[in-house]
């Protein structure tokens, strides 16, 4: 397993990170977005993040690399399924996301997407 | 390297694995969480002993040219912690203070690592020399 997937819903692109990313698999999962927003002109990638209970500084700097190449794109990005006992390290360690949409759940971040994309007029 | 983990066990409670690769440090996190769950902590902890483990030996891979951990499974009277020591032979820390300072970076990192790691950790020291290594140990205690 050497790829996250990454799936393609109307406008969207859906990623959910089920195994515990070395490294390199993270990068390769950051160009891997970058091209399908290209590719799929995608308006919004959702990230669902509820099975990853590690997110260190390295994986934190990813998810923002994503978000702030998105945006440059074009697409707006929210990440979804924070566990709690991730989200208080991620404090301690001294992590804010900076410039990262969240949202509870894969619902809630999908509800954020559309609204985002229909307030930048592109519905 | 060659020796399988079990074989550079030293007590029951001592264990060294090598951090060699980017695959090692998924290790090191997946054998910190286990030792955390061992040791009774609750899903905060684990997950914070667990962070500053994947920053340290990130580290030690990255500044250090690879080394290894040392798990330290702590049972003083009723309290119980983990200790983690990260060595390398790398090249050293000029300055330890510095390198200490939320977002100092001499890689392509955010400059957390460190920091991070002592701030997740209840009892943080660090050792360098210029020239003949680091060595960085953590302990967290339930």
């Amino acid at each position: 397993m050497d790829k996250i997937p990454i799936l393609r819903m109307g406008r969207f692109l859906l990623v959910t990170i089920q195994v515990d990313m070395h490294d390199r698999l993270a990068l390769q999962l950051q160009d891997d977005l970058t091209q399908r927003i290209v590719r799929d002109r995608a308006h919004g990638v959702l990230i669902d993040i509820s099975s990853l209970e590690v997110v260190d500084s390295f994986m934190g700097r990813m998810i923002s690399n994503i978000a702030a190449t998105a945006r440059v794109l074009d697409a707006e990005t929210v990440v979804v399924g924070m566990q709690p006992a991730v989200a208080i390290t991620l404090v301690e360690l001294g992590l804010s996301l900076e410039g990262v949409r969240t949202a509870l759940n894969v619902d809630k971040g999908m509800a954020l997407l559309r609204e985002q994309v229909a307030a930048a007029g592109r519905t | 390297m060659g020796l399988a983990p079990a074989l550079v066990m030293t007590a029951k409670e001592r264990e060294v694995l090598p951090i060699r690769s980017q695959e090692d440090i998924v290790r090191v996190r997946q054998a910190t969480r286990e030792r955390a769950i061992v040791q009774g902590f609750t899903l905060v902890d684990q997950t914070k002993i667990v962070t500053a483990a994947s920053e340290l030996a990130r580290n030690t891979l990255q500044h250090g040219g690879g080394g290894d951990v040392t798990f330290e499974l702590l049972n003083a009277g009723s309290r119980r912690g983990l200790r983690l020591v990260f060595t390398d032979k790398g090249p050293g820390i000029p300055n330890v203070e510095l390198a200490l300072r939320d977002g100092f970076s001499t890689g392509a990192g955010l400059g957390l690592g460190l920091s991070g790691a002592r701030r997740l950790s209840n009892e943080f020291t660090i050792e360098s020399r210029p020239g003949e290594g680091t060595r960085v140990a953590i302990t967290r205690w339930r």
